[in-house]
């Protein structure tokens, strides 16, 4: 049976040269980088080039860049670490409703020890309205953290506008740009943020390592201690084989940035197209802002587990909004957010796209889906046939 | 993450449908949770069920529990038909994950409403 990956903003597959600069660092150049002989001096090499890589991806300086076990902890330690370090200053967040839970539920917590936060809506495509933020500062406000792109509907905010804002009001913001780096160009003097998290996993990279951008001056708070790896903000041994996958894996993925974008944005808008033929469905998400490889759509009258399931039968590996695959009782924050109903929100599918992907990827899934619509449908009590006549 | 019984169910629903003028209807769930079942029954004169039909829109675990709901109540009596759990259809399935055991395992309770539309409708017949 073909097996077709549609799941690329869940995780990647490593590229081979990633793999290939990594393999020594695995079983040959294992020394630690704080030792001080020739075996810590090579990984502390090794550490060193590669942060120079991710600076030079993001138009930063090396040691602004202070690596993480992924995007989860370079979030929790931006937010924690500013909120924290700011506390005499304010205690006001703003974030947006569509944020991954990684900010979401670090805001949540911080509320806990006495921070306030604004969670700012969005629109019907999930964007976010600088106004609405700009609206919601108020003279005890510390932090802005927007994220860059959405994972599962692939808006992509006004980050640079938002960022002026925040610059205009003497506050630092932060973006959440995992779901960026790759797919279109993030340059942090352009984007204006003062801290930045990203995800090597995301973009053909390694699991287990991120990053987060700490501009210069930016003062965080420690929460971790025990060492004075990172600069103190991330105490413990490098994990140098990773380290090293990260800088290759995001050198490669922004030296053809431009080629790949444009060869995903063809693939996806043929994919949305026919998805869209298919009798009532609806694209979820901005038309036209959005991630090169992110095709989400709402399958109305069937949910979207059943969904899932049925193409995972046919090789096909997808997501979903809906309750049952969202781990709780309700369906996706983010559809929900963006004002969808729940029986939009429960049958969404979510199709992304990667460098392994080709034309025949999209053909199959569009032979196979109209099928299982069908059949789903067929079983559905709220489709009757007649719906879609009327509407 | 589902038995091999649930993957048979949900591939190969049992008495997918509507039975015209049927004998009770009863549905359970709602859209905001992501579960909506409905059974249909037709019942002969000596109290047993001889066909039964669902529509479910749900997860692969609703699905599942409708069809195989679906094939215990078959030829069963109306009495027996009262004594069916949700548990007894998570077991005749194999089990069903933790997270399904609550949201998605109504089939019973459809099949409920189901019978007692039909005691409505048959108490209203002899009032008449």
């Amino acid at each position: 049976m073909r097996k077709v990956y549609l799941d690329n903003a869940a995780t990647t597959r490593m590229h081979e040269e990633v793999f290939a600069a990594m393999k020594p660092y695995l079983l040959e150049h294992y020394g630690n980088p704080s030792s001080i002989h020739s075996f810590g001096r090579q990984a502390r090499k090794a550490v060193e080039d590669a942060r120079e890589q991710v600076a030079a991806a993001l138009g930063a300086e090396p040691r602004e860049i202070v690596f993480t076990s992924g995007a989860t902890e370079a979030n929790n330690l931006a937010i924690r670490g500013i909120a924290r370090a700011q506390k005499n200053k304010g205690n006001h967040l703003i974030t947006s409703a569509v944020e991954h839970h990684a900010v979401l539920d670090t805001c949540k917590a911080l509320a806990k020890e006495g921070f306030t936060v604004t969670v700012v809506p969005v629109d019907e495509y999930g964007m976010v309205d600088p106004a609405a933020v700009e609206a919601a500062i108020t003279d005890q406000t510390i932090l802005v953290s927007i994220m860059l792109a959405n994972n599962e509907v692939g808006t992509i905010n006004p980050i640079a506008e938002i960022g002026e804002i925040c610059r205009k009001h003497n506050l630092i913001f932060h973006s959440d740009a995992v779901q960026g780096i790759g797919n279109i160009p993030v340059n942090v003097d352009n984007l204006k943020v003062d801290l930045l998290s990203l995800s090597a996993h995301k973009f053909y990279g390694p699991k287990g390592i991120g990053a987060l951008y700490v501009r210069k001056g930016t003062k965080l708070d420690v929460f971790n201690f025990g060492g004075v790896q990172e600069r103190k903000l991330r105490p413990g041994t490098e994990n140098v084989p990773a380290i090293v996958g990260l800088g290759k894996a995001i050198e490669l993925a922004t030296s053809d940035l431009e080629a790949e974008a444009a060869k995903l944005r063809v693939l996806r808008d043929k994919l949305i197209k026919g998805l869209l033929a298919i009798e009532a469905t609806k694209l979820n998400g901005h038309p036209e802002k959005r991630l090169p490889g992110n095709v989400n759509v709402s399958i109305q009258y069937i949910e979207g587990e059943s969904l899932l399931l049925s193409l995972d039968l046919k090789g096909v590996a997808a997501s979903s909004g809906s309750a049952c695959t969202s781990g709780s009782l309700d369906p996706s924050h983010v559809l929900m957010a963006m004002g969808l109903d729940h029986q939009t929100a429960h049958g969404s599918l979510r199709l992304t796209l990667g460098r392994d992907n080709t034309e025949e990827d999209v053909d199959y899934v569009l032979e196979v889906l109209p099928e299982i619509v069908e059949r789903l449908r067929a079983m559905s009590p709220i489709y009757t046939g007649n719906e879609i006549k009327r509407s | 993450m589902y038995t091999e019984k649930v993957m048979d169910h949900f591939t190969n629903p049992r008495n997918v449908g509507e039975i015209e003028n049927a004998d009770g209807i009863g549905e359970v769930g709602n859209m905001k949770c992501g579960d909506i079942m409905r059974i249909y029954l037709k019942v002969n004169e000596d109290d047993i069920i001889e066909d039964i039909k669902f529509r479910t829109f749900g997860c692969g675990a609703a699905i599942a529990t409708s069809s195989a709901i679906t094939e215990m109540v078959k030829g069963k009596t109306i009495a027996e038909a009262w004594e069916i759990s949700n548990i007894q259809v998570a077991e005749e399935l194999g089990g069903l994950p933790p997270s399904k055991m609550h949201c998605s395992n109504l089939a019973a309770d459809a099949l409920k409403n189901a019978l007692r539309d039909l005691e409505e409708k048959r108490a209203a017949q002899k009032t008449e």
